[in-house]
């Protein structure tokens, strides 16, 4: 029951003697701020000669001089176009359907463009097909006006001509192919069909050429798990709203697991209908996006993970294996076992397990299962990287064996573990050539450097799944001397072909069967009707030398899945602390580490910005030493690690506690620590590929306490709760579907009551209102409705919001001091019983829940709340409330509700006394500190003319002095009443969006109008689940949430 | 036909010398008409009516051709004339090329193929539809002489000239006059400065003051009258102060020179051009656009002259300087009648400058309320260079939303809110302010 549970959001809450949450439940600040340190001691004062008449005077000349300055109005220049292209009116957004396909995240899209610039990313809803735009993919736009891009052709250092780079990498080519050394090329995946023709057109023209896939996170386990038992080189599809009962182990399925794209399938699962949702049992070590949303989350370590999946795999489909797993664990998985085997066709298991075993026993228990979920006939085909190949052609480069190497769309330098070795192989190649859009590690290392096009000037095609397309096309002219590497291709093997003519040519022959082209470029996706063989050109490496350890022999057809899962149990050793490696939602592989907006997202689980760490459990961080604390602004600091795995040493790893990680796990995510082609600003974090041995995310590790304090820009502690606890309501679904949800005793979504003339009365009644209430039926009311349930704080609508809003990045400096201005953040509580100390007797009471948590480690110590607590997710943005705090004591009426229902914000009005924020019960108004464009302290995009083109012209830049906070996109939604209103006629439900909706591919955020009835958000509004935040409260906000239930109910 | 003007300085387009252009079919030509007709009579089968023709060929030619000046085709003067004599080629061959030239370029006429080639391949217009006599009557519009006058010292010309005299006689008279009143005053000080000295030679003492207070000093000692002053001028000095203060920022009347002078008065006024000709993203956007010179070039092309009523300040060769710019900066070659691809994008002043947090959509207002571009830009039709009309302050909004009905008729959108709101605001009509149009958030985000 909600009312009954204890939320927090940090550890440091937890500590009862903690005097800092105590002071911040009361005060905005710890502490009394700081005046004499800004203002000095009394002595200096006095001894200034600036006497206060000066500074008086000092500021009367000022002001008047600056008043006297403004009075002259600028010129202001209007230049129109010569000749104005068709599709292009000034002020009218066009739309274009395109793909992104970096090598990690592949996604159809569609690309606003103002006057012939992109300025936003949205999903294409044409797609049905694996994924949503996530975080990433929508903050890809602002890669495009990257100012430290690659501006043309280089060699060494020297600007050439593409004439010039044609004439020398001609002629070396050639020389090459004359010699017999061979050509590599070592690309993405680029899971696209006429790259592939063209790449064999390559090798037929210069004979001698491999080419090597390599992802810099690799699935190459699960790839080979797959060809082996299915004969095709791809990843297994799964449906996840057609499972009811879901086991992971170690998958991250929410994540970036396989390539991601899986919550919207997920999220359809997660909304009680009939009374049944999906059940889902996480087995993780680090506290992932999955484990958050899980039912039943069972910390573990990776080398407990491979018995555990070994277990289930026995308990399933049978067979027998030794494991020693702890008793609670053990228990754990017998009832996961009991569970999959009772949901049948309705169980899907999956794993992240970085090992061909793992990945194998994953595909038998499904197969056994029957799974409703699991399709191996269309697979994924976004991953092709081969491990084999990627370290024979280092060992190869080594040995001095390869002539030749062209790079694309990969960062070796950066995201090899054995970097080094490849950076020694790179010398002893007569040619190296890297496209590459940035002078990265790995261009800056090599002879040419080939400037590459972003993704939204290039053409392409992708091969999503078999047989599902996706198509690439440019959204605007090349803003530098570009050339993609398909085209570059193109030039090398004597064609005079553009690479859109030949895409065109290559889709006609075989894809497209007689549809149209145009049309499928129109759409951007193509579902083709006969599923076309791209053929594979990797050249990969059957581990013949066993070189790498696994079973998997290509030769033998029939693979024994309890074969695997013996030498699964027999792999699974572990010495010492066991880490885990992982992407971040924000981060991904790194290669858009020079994007401000992601470097500001706050990670959804730690809420942290701007920084890699190393994630570590309570007890750990105890033993080893290890240290986070709040200090007096309520930012957090930590200490800092030294991580060693296999002799490899990454030094000075800033340490946060993370409540749930496993005992004797830690985990750190891949993708920072860049050191080239980024700003200073952007080179946070540290690089954790060194650690990936093996491509191995897990790995054994010892870490060492290092001297020194890390200062963390983390959001957690911030904007106090000011002990209101019951911002967030959840409950079971036995108890859900049980009990009404005003059940006197048991409700879970019970009305808050407040005393009217000595009498309980629902604090929605009229009466115990203080004000008058408008009438609000006629014209639109907007409101938005945000489900918990199939929220997964994936946080793609907050950078959407970025995107549509211009919400200015701040820096990690002021991030710390609390000065974020997100408009929209994504609360992250973590929750357990109600009374901790009462953990052993409410062990016994609740065996059932909580009995594979008392032991936890085997050691018998009370329960510590922080070992595996729950998580719920609430995005909270301004809550437009009808009788808003913050309307009533702005001095200058800068901020005012309107009738459809949102609360305005007039920037022009503001005068900044911040009184609206300190009344604000959501706090979720920002106030501009400093003046964040064109300001040099603030050198992120709104600093360069080039960054400065994604800002949407429809919304104001705010400067500084004014607050600002979410305005429900008025923009967005004023255009689609003037759209109807210019084609006279009713606006539809549907139509309504705002960018967090419109994001949220998961369908957790449904926005729309509840003055018609039949809308969706309407007839959420009257859900049993519906609530609004502190509704005690009385502010009649016009965003719901749908409050969380957990499927707690074991089969 | 000249009217009289008052004075160069004031130069406002009341007194602005008309000066009517001269028809074609003015008086002398009708005598030349009819001692051409005479003889093309025997030349031709048929008569034509040059008057006819003149209006067939506005309608159907002038987009490719013009009489004197090569154009998209060839000028047409006296091109039946031209034919006959230079290549043998009669009125049928004439008519069939004009119903239908691709077929005589196919059928392989010899000089059909050669104008098809001097022309860069470009196809005239088949035209079946127009009658023997309709090509008469073009054919005689096109023989028609080139009138006398054009390039003579008529009437269009005596207007530029004069005002340039009148200006010098002008400052002539002005300094004329000033050294006048200076030789008076210096006349007048001389005589003081004499008498005085005839004064003082006589021994006469100038009358003594009054001993009485000075008025300042009386009004210094008299405290209410202080008060009553001071408040007086602190009153004063705030109302001014106010003023100007809330004057900063509104350029109501801003009438920037702009790099080329495009007359609106001749183009939407004289012509009747519709506004969203040219600014057609009105309809459909937040900005009205300023037209791309694609636009110009539409009507610019045919159009290399100014041939409409000129002033003393503008005459017809400031004009067609004006068109030169635009040539210029479109790249448009008229001697080749062809685009140098070297264009030079206009950089014109923007006037009209709403603050980056004020949203205004034209098409809102234009094309969903219906509202007249003159409503807010002023009478444009009548101004020969643009200024700001109104003063685009937010209490001026703000009263046209009080004061303006939403035009609801015809809208789907509008009726359940329209139905609904009247209802409840007891009214038949509702001003966009009842409709929320006051809110701020409507145009500040």
């Amino acid at each position: 029951m909600s009312s009954n549970k204890k939320y927090w959001k940090s550890v440091e809450e937890l500590n009862e003697n903690s005097s800092i949450v105590e002071t911040l439940k009361q005060n905005e600040f710890v502490e009394e701020i700081p005046t004499d340190e800004f203002l000095g001691d009394k002595k200096t004062l006095e001894s200034s000669s600036t006497t206060r008449r000066d500074f008086l005077k000092y500021v009367g000349f000022s002001t008047a001089a600056a008043s006297l300055a403004a009075c002259e109005g600028p010129v202001i220049k209007s230049i129109p176009y010569v000749v104005q292209p068709e599709s292009i009116i000034p002020g009218v957004a066009n739309y274009y359907a395109t793909t992104i396909a970096d090598g990690f995240d592949f996604a159809s899209v569609l690309v606003k463009t103002r006057e012939g610039r992109p300025i936003k990313i949205e999903n294409n809803n044409l797609a049905k097909t694996h994924n949503g735009a996530n975080a990433r993919v929508n903050a890809s736009v602002l890669g495009l006006y990257d100012s430290l891009r690659v501006k043309g052709p280089m060699k060494g250092d020297q600007t050439i001509s593409w004439g010039t780079f044609d004439t020398e990498t001609n002629q070396k080519l050639t020389d090459l192919m004359n010699a017999g050394k061979e050509i590599v090329l070592l690309t993405q995946t680029y899971a696209s069909p006429s790259t592939s023709k063209l790449i064999s057109e390559f090798k037929s023209k210069y004979g001698n050429v491999r080419h090597v896939v390599y992802d810099a996170v690799s699935e190459s386990p699960a790839l080979d798990a797959f060809e082996a038992r299915y004969k095709t080189r791809g990843l297994a599809s799964y449906d996840f709203s057609k499972a009811m009962t879901i086991v992971s182990v170690g998958a991250d399925f929410l994540g970036d697991w396989q390539g991601g794209g899986f919550d919207a399938g997920y999220a359809q699962g997660r909304v009680p209908k009939n009374g049944k949702m999906s059940r889902h049992i996480q087995f993780e070590s680090n506290m992932s996006l999955s484990g958050a949303n899980a039912d039943k989350r069972v910390p573990l370590t990776p080398s407990q993970q491979k018995q555990a999946l070994a277990k289930l795999y026995s308990m399933i489909v049978g067979g027998s294996v030794s494991t020693d797993l702890p008793e609670h664990i053990n228990a754990a998985v017998q009832k996961a076992a009991s569970e999959l085997d009772k949901a049948g066709r309705n169980g899907v298991l999956v794993t992240g397990i970085q090992d061909v075993n793992a990945q194998l026993v994953a595909l038998a228990i499904n197969e056994h299962l029957n799974s409703k979920a699991f399709d191996p006939s269309t697979p994924i085909l976004t991953r092709q990287g081969n491990n084999a190949s990627v370290a024979k052609l280092v060992a190869d480069m080594k040995a001095g064996r390869v002539g030749g190497i062209i790079m694309s769309g990969v960062n070796p330098m950066y995201t090899l573990p054995n970097a080094a070795d490849f950076a020694e192989g790179l010398e002893k190649t007569e040619l190296s050539i890297a496209f590459s859009m940035k002078a990265d590690e790995t261009a800056k290392v090599s002879q040419y450097t080939a400037a590459a096009p972003h993704y939204l000037e290039s053409w392409g095609d992708v091969e999503l799944k078999k047989g599902h397309y996706s198509l690439m096309q440019p959204t605007i002219r090349p803003l530098f001397d570009t050339r993609q590497f398909q085209q570059a291709l193109l030039k090398w093997t004597g064609s005079t072909m553009s690479y859109r003519e030949y895409i065109k040519d290559a889709w006609g022959s075989s894809i497209l069967t007689g549809s149209s082209f145009n049309k499928a470029l129109q759409d951007g996706v193509y579902i083709g009707s006969i599923a076309t063989e791209t053929t594979n050109t990797a050249d990969d490496v059957v581990d013949a030398e066993g070189e790498l350890e696994t079973v998997l022999n290509t030769s033998v057809t029939a693979i024994s899945a309890g074969a695997a899962a013996r030498a699964l149990v027999a792999s699974a050793k572990s010495e010492g602390m066991e880490l885990s490696l992982y992407t971040k939602v924000g981060m991904g592989d790194g290669q858009q580490a020079n994007n401000p907006w992601l470097q500001e997202f706050p990670d959804p689980i730690t809420r942290t910005s701007w920084d890699n760490y190393l994630t570590i459990s309570a007890a750990d961080a105890k033993s080893n030493n290890l240290m986070n604390e709040h200090v007096a602004t309520g930012a957090l600091n930590g200490s800092y690690a030294d991580v060693t795995v296999n002799g490899v040493t990454v030094k000075n790893v800033p340490v946060i506690i993370q409540p749930g990680q496993a005992k004797g796990s830690i985990g750190l995510s891949l993708g920072y620590g860049r050191t080239a082609g980024l700003k200073e600003e952007m080179m946070t974090g540290v690089n954790a590929y060194p650690l990936y041995q093996n491509f191995n995310t897990a790995q054994s590790v010892s870490i060492k306490k290092a001297s020194g304090v890390h200062e963390f820009a983390c959001v957690q502690l911030q904007n106090t709760l000011m002990g209101r606890g019951d911002i967030i309501k959840e409950t079971t679904l036995e108890i859900f579907n049980t009990y009404d949800s005003q059940d006197h005793k048991h409700g879970w979504n019970r009305i808050p009551m407040v005393s009217l003339n000595h009498e309980e009365t629902p604090v929605t009644d009229p009466n115990v209102d203080l004000w008058d209430e408008f009438d609000r039926s006629i014209g639109h009311h907007f409101n938005l409705s945000i489900d918990l349930n199939s929220c997964t704080g994936c946080g793609a609508c907050v950078i959407a919001c970025h995107a549509e809003n211009n919400v200015p990045v701040v820096g990690k400096e002021e991030i710390r001091r609390s000065r974020d201005m997100h408009w929209l953040r994504i609360d992250r509580y973590y929750s357990s019983e109600d009374t901790f100390a009462e953990d052993d007797k409410k062990k016994d009471e609740f065996s059932g829940l909580w009995g594979d948590k008392g032991s936890l480690g085997g050691f018998g110590e009370l329960e510590n709340p922080a070992d595996n607590p729950q998580v719920a997710f609430q995005p909270v943005m301004c809550q437009h409330c009808n009788h808003a705090p913050c309307e009533t004591v702005c001095p200058v009426a800068a901020t005012s509700h309107g009738r459809q229902g949102q609360n305005h914000m007039a920037y022009n009005r503001c005068v900044g006394t911040r009184y609206c924020a300190n009344n604000c019960p959501y706090k979720v108004r920002r106030f501009n500190w400093f003046l964040y464009a064109q300001n040099d302290e603030f050198d992120y995009h709104m600093n360069d003319d080039l960054g400065r083109m994604v800002l949407n012209p429809d919304v104001t830049v705010r400067s500084r002095g004014v607050m600002e906070k979410c305005s429900m996109c008025i923009q967005m939604t004023q255009k689609t009443i003037l759209d109807a209103k210019r084609d006279g006629r009713e606006i539809k439900d549907g139509e309504f969006q705002t960018a967090c909706s419109a994001a949220c591919s998961s369908g957790a955020m449904v926005f729309g109008d509840i003055n018609d009835k039949s809308s969706k958000v309407a007839k959420l509004k009257e859900d049993d689940r519906m609530y609004h935040l502190l509704e005690s409260v009385g502010t009649k906000p016009n965003v719901q949430y749908q409050t969380k239930v957990r499927n707690t109910t074991e089969a | 036909m000249k009217k009289s003007y008052q004075s160069l300085e004031d130069n406002s387009t009341n007194n602005m010398i008309q000066v009517i252009y001269r028809q074609l079919a003015s008086k002398i030509p009708y005598i030349g008409l009819v001692i051409l007709l005479t003889f093309s009579t025997s030349l031709t089968a048929q008569e034509g009516d040059p008057a006819k023709g003149k209006t067939l060929f506005n309608t159907n030619c002038a987009s490719c051709h013009q009489l004197d000046k090569k154009m998209t085709g060839p000028a047409l003067r006296n091109v039946e004339a031209r034919l006959d004599e230079e290549h043998g080629l009669d009125r049928a061959w004439l008519s069939a090329w004009i119903r239908n030239s691709a077929g005589m370029v196919k059928a392989g006429d010899a000089y059909a193929n050669q104008i098809f080639n001097e022309y860069n391949g470009t196809a005239m217009t088949a035209f079946p539809q127009l009658e023997d006599q309709d090509i008469s009557d073009i054919l005689a519009y096109t023989a028609q002489p080139i009138p006398e006058d054009n390039g003579g010292g008529g009437t269009t010309t005596v207007g530029p000239v004069t005002p340039v005299e009148g200006g010098i006689s002008n400052k002539l008279i002005l300094g004329a006059l000033a050294v006048l009143f200076a030789l008076l005053a210096i006349a007048l000080v001389l005589v003081r400065q004499t008498l005085n000295r005839f004064a003082q030679e006589k021994g006469i003492e100038a009358a003594a003051k009054d001993k009485s207070l000075p008025i300042w000093k009386a009004f210094a000692q008299n405290q209410f009258l202080v008060l009553v002053t001071a408040i007086f001028f602190l009153l004063a000095s705030a109302y001014f102060v106010y003023g100007y203060l809330s004057q900063i920022g509104v350029d109501q009347g801003y009438q920037p020179v702009q790099p080329i002078h495009f007359s609106h008065k001749i183009h939407a006024g004289d012509n009747g051009i519709d506004c969203k000709y040219c600014h057609s993203s009105a309809r459909v956007s937040k900005t009205s656009g300023i037209p791309s010179l694609n636009v110009c070039m539409n009507c610019h092309k045919s159009i290399y002259e100014y041939k409409g009523e000129t002033t003393a300040k503008y005459d017809k060769a400031f004009y067609d300087g004006e068109i030169q710019k635009l040539y210029a900066a479109a790249g448009w070659s008229d001697a080749d009648q062809k685009y140098t691809g070297e264009s030079q994008p206009v950089k014109w002043v923007r006037i009209h400058n709403l603050p980056d947090f004020a949203y205004f959509n034209h098409s809102q207002h234009v094309e969903v309320a219906g509202v007249q571009c003159q409503t807010c830009h002023g009478p444009v039709e009548t101004m020969e260079e643009v200024y700001q009309f109104a003063p685009l302050t937010m209490g001026w909004c703000i009263n046209c939303h009080r004061d303006t009905n939403v035009k609801v008729e015809d809208n789907a959108y509008y009726t359940k809110i329209h139905e609904q709101l009247s209802k409840k605001y007891g009214v038949d009509k509702l001003t966009a302010a009842q409709m929320g149009g006051l809110e701020c958030g409507k145009c500040h985000y």
